[in-house]
């Protein structure tokens, strides 16, 4: 193959419509030179020598012919992106969780996850809400920040989520007659120092601003005479 | 049970529907039973439905349809805008804008500084209350 030129070809032939271009066939010979080059060549555009054609492996015969032709499916090059976040969701914004078990409690978001989801934390010491991952569609950005520069999160990802896989146990007959023994998953010391470490600073920038660790502390709820259509967040 | 304000020429009303919602307009002239000319400083003279007015205490002194710089000066002269942002309908309007705008924080500290106002009324009641009760 012919080097890589640095810049990428323009084209000499300018577009009066797509698919029309303003120089005829004969006038585009004339404007890339294609005379001069014939001429420097003695009339005769130059060619190269063929490039000695590598011997082509022996193939064998497949040992397996299939009865029907079978169409191969297309290939798909699509390679999913995270979520688009929204505008209004930057790192140390307060938002507002709408479902699951902490529903009206206000979190601070730390960063987007390459699986889409949102990492937040409560943080735990204020409103018991730990690391957690959350779905964008089930939160409320408020217009309320919080200082989040002094947390490393560099370690936090999809993989550091995901459930512990549990080794299969072989069931014998007189296993069914018991009653299942119920074992409650502790949480790893490790997990509880991560918490530690991220809420540390936050709570700092948090009770730098007067009522703010009251605010994450209490839950949000609608109350008579308010619209969400009219509120501003 | 007389009226007390009416609508005459130079009289400062409140625009309560339609493009124009929540401007004060001077009526400067009165096209029928039912309309009036307005004007304000800030919009092209138009001509509204009297139901679309709530008519205010203030009234200037102009005669019938000024030129738009008479009707600034008198408006400066009768001092309208610091006489409406001290009326209690005035700045109780304003209090209303402020709060649309509030965010769930600002909501949240607002109900903090409500209770605490409701705490020290209630703790001054209560001290009348022993002083009259003694």
């Amino acid at each position: 193959m012919a080097a890589k030129r640095k810049t990428p070809v323009k084209s000499r032939n300018p577009d009066l419509i797509r698919g029309v271009g303003k120089y005829s066939r004969s006038k585009m010979y004339h404007k890339r030179g294609l005379w001069a080059i014939k001429a420097k060549h003695g009339g005769v555009f130059p060619r190269h020598a063929p490039q000695p054609k590598a011997p082509a492996a022996a193939e064998k015969p497949p040992k397996f012919y299939p009865a029907d032709d079978v169409k191969k499916p297309l290939l798909n090059r699509r390679k999913p992106k995270p979520t688009k976040l929204r505008a209004s969701i930057t790192p140390g914004t307060v938002l507002i969780l709408l479902a699951g078990r902490f529903m009206g409690k206000r979190v601070v978001f730390l960063k987007q996850l390459p699986s889409g989801l949102l990492l937040v934390t409560g943080p735990f010491k204020i409103n018991g809400v730990p690391l957690r991952r959350v779905n964008q569609s089930y939160v409320i950005a408020t217009s309320t920040k919080v200082d989040i520069s002094g947390v490393n999160l560099e370690k936090f990802d999809d993989k550091y989520f995901a459930k512990e896989v549990e080794k299969k146990k072989k069931k014998g007959e007189g296993e069914f007659f018991e009653a299942e023994k119920e074992v409650k998953k502790k949480l790893p010391e490790d997990k509880k120092e991560d918490q530690k470490a991220v809420d540390a600073s936050l709570i700092k920038s948090i009770e730098g601003v007067p009522d703010l660790k009251a605010y994450l502390a209490a839950r949000f709820s609608l109350k008579s005479g308010m619209k969400p259509h009219e509120l501003a967040f | 049970m007389p009226f007390k304000r009416y609508v005459e020429i130079g009289r400062v009303a409140l625009v309560n529907y339609g493009k124009d919602y929540g401007k004060l307009v001077v009526i400067v002239d009165v096209v029928d039973q039912n309309r009036a000319l307005v004007d304000a400083p800030d919009m092209v003279r138009s001509q509204m439905n009297f139901k679309r007015l709530t008519l205010t205490d203030i009234k200037i002194d102009i005669n019938r349809v000024p030129k738009k710089k008479t009707l600034i000066d008198a408006m400066e002269k009768a001092d309208v805008k610091n006489k409406w942002e001290n009326s209690s309908w005035g700045r109780k309007l304003i209090v209303q804008k402020r709060r649309a705008l509030l965010n769930d924080f600002g909501r949240f500290k607002l109900m903090l500084a409500k209770i605490k106002k409701a705490g020290i009324v209630r703790q001054e009641l209560a001290k009348l209350k022993k002083e009259t009760a003694a």
